[in-house]
This record gives structure tokens, C-alpha cells and sequence, in this order.
């Protein structure tokens, strides 16, 4: 797991580099992100997934204790923190694609715009879905003694890297695309 | 992972109180980048204070939620430095160039 997190870290690195570069060799790059709901809403989503990285550590240490109730309840609760950042996610895109922004324009500055903010959120979202997937699998496994508790530990270390990531994707996405008050 | 020798030896994780701190201590770092987004700083400083802290608030995660820190050297020298130099090269050799394209704008 260690190995395939290196390279989907050189994979998002990429993205995200890719992103700083048009981002900072723009000169009229949108700014559409209000305080309140845009702002607001993404510091909830980092809230929610740094929530959820405490649960799945907590996981790994009951499942390691052998506390395997516990350790399941807490798996599902990050597994829940998850859906609920897909769902409060997949709601502000709706939100900017009523606004006019899609991954090829915007209603103005740079089109980049959308095809890196789709693109790098998009991949992210694609992680966590399929981190939320895997996590109720294991929950599954682990509660009928199927997996131990490197399974456990294991998919600990993918959620956590999610969180990573995302924790790159928040600032430099949103937070470098405030709208501010002139 | 790291519990094949750990039947025996109970394996050092951390506590509870260790997460928690850390997960204190990440919100911090959150709060204090929303409060720097309103600052209107220049893209380039801006960009280069929040990679800053979110390097920071990566580290945290690793060292301690994937805890790397409770790990075997070995694990530390074949994921980190390989990372690193990827990084290090791409940023030498294709970064340079976003800042040389915002001067040539007309």
C-alpha cells in the first residue's frame, strides 16, 4: 500500500503542480469562491475528512486491541464521513454549474478554470468514493473475522492519504480563488 | 503492516490523546489558511505560505495518523527521498517557467 500511495502521490502532485503552474502564469484568473457558502462549505469538507481520519486511526488502535465491535463501529463512521463529503461535494459543483462554470468555460477570467478545478476536485471525489467502498468492505471482513487488523490498518493508510491530498487540493483550489471585496 | 512481530510485543501506535492533539492541531493549521486566504496577498507569496503549511499539516498525517514515526527507518528511506527527488525535479525543471509566461503577458 505504501508503494501505490507513492505513486498516486506523484500522480496528484502532478495534478496539482500542473494547477499552480496556469494558476500562477494567469493574470485573470476567476475568483468565485464567496466566504459564505463556497468557503464556508469546503473548511466543513476539510473538518469532515480530518473527523474521519481521527476515526479510522482510532479503528486501527481498537482493531489492533482486538476490539473488533468497536473497531467496526468506528470504520463506518469514517466510511459516513466520507459519503457525506461526496455528498456536500457533489453539491457545490451543482452549485457552480448553475453559476455557468463547466470544465471547458466559465463566465469569465480563464477557462482553465474549470478543467483544473473539475479535474483535481474530480480525481479526489473518484478517491474518496472508491475510499468508501473499500472501508465498508473492510468493515464487512473485519466484523466477520475475515480480515485482521492489517487489513484494517492497512485501509487506514489509503483514508489517510485521501485526507492528504486533500488537505493540498483545499488551499491552493479554493482558498487562492477567494472572492474578495475590492 | 507492522504487527507481523507485533502478536508477541504490543506495537507502539500512539494514544488517544496523541490523535486527538494532532487532529487539534491540523484544524488549527485549517483555520489559519482560511484566515490567510483573506489577506490579499500575491498569488506567488500566497501560494508558497499555504504549500508551506499544508507540507506541515502532511507531515502531521504521515508522522502520526499513518504513523510513520512508529515505523522502521527502512520504510522512511524508500518512500520519502524517491518522493522528494520526483518532486524536486519536476519543480526544477518545469515550475521556473510559470513565472517567466505572467511577464510576457501583455
Amino acid at each position: 500500500m505504501w508503494l501505490f500511495l507513492l505513486s498516486d502521490s506523484l500522480t496528484f502532485s502532478s495534478a496539482i503542480l500542473a494547477y499552480a503552474y496556469v494558476r500562477l502564469s494567469s493574470s485573470h484568473w476567476p475568483r468565485p469562491f464567496e466566504f459564505s457558502p463556497a468557503i464556508l462549505n469546503a473548511t466543513f469538507l476539510t473538518i469532515i475528512l480530518l473527523s474521519s481520519s481521527l476515526t479510522m486511526v482510532l479503528a486501527v488502535a481498537a482493531g489492533h486491541r482486538g476490539q473488533v465491535k468497536k473497531a467496526v463501529i468506528y470504520i463506518l463512521l469514517t466510511a459516513v464521513g466520507g459519503a457525506a463529503f461526496v455528498i456536500l461535494h457533489l453539491m457545490e459543483w451543482f452549485r457552480l454549474f448553475a453559476e455557468g462554470f463547466t470544465p471547458w468555460s466559465n463566465p469569465d477570467g480563464d477557462p482553465l478554470f474549470g478543467g483544473t478545478f473539475f479535474g483535481l476536485t474530480g480525481l479526489h471525489m473518484l478517491h474518496v468514493t472508491i475510499g468508501v467502498i473499500y472501508l465498508c468492505i473492510i468493515a464487512y471482513g473485519f466484523g466477520r473475522r475475515k480480515y485482521n487488523a492489517d487489513h484494517v490498518e492497512v485501509s487506514g493508510l489509503y483514508w489517510h492519504f485521501v485526507d492528504l491530498v486533500w488537505m493540498f487540493i483545499f488551499p491552493m483550489v479554493y482558498l487562492m480563488s477567494v472572492k474578495l471585496t475590492p | 503492516m507492522s504487527a507481523h512481530a507485533a502478536a508477541a510485543v504490543p506495537h507502539e501506535v500512539g494514544s488517544k490523546k496523541l490523535f486527538m492533539w494532532v487532529w487539534f492541531w491540523l484544524l488549527v493549521l485549517t483555520g489559519i489558511e482560511v484566515l490567510l486566504a483573506y489577506l490579499k496577498l500575491a498569488p506567488h507569496p500566497m501560494l508558497i505560505i499555504l504549500v508551506g503549511l499544508s507540507l506541515i499539516k502532511s507531515a502531521l498525517i504521515v508522522a502520526y495518523f499513518m504513523h510513520m514515526r512508529f515505523e522502521k527507518l527502512g520504510l522512511f528511506l524508500t518512500i520519502v527521498p524517491a518522493l522528494v527527488f520526483c518532486l524536486c525535479m519536476i519543480l526544477i525543471f518545469v515550475f521556473p517557467d510559470s513565472l517567466r509566461i505572467v511577464q510576457m503577458h501583455p
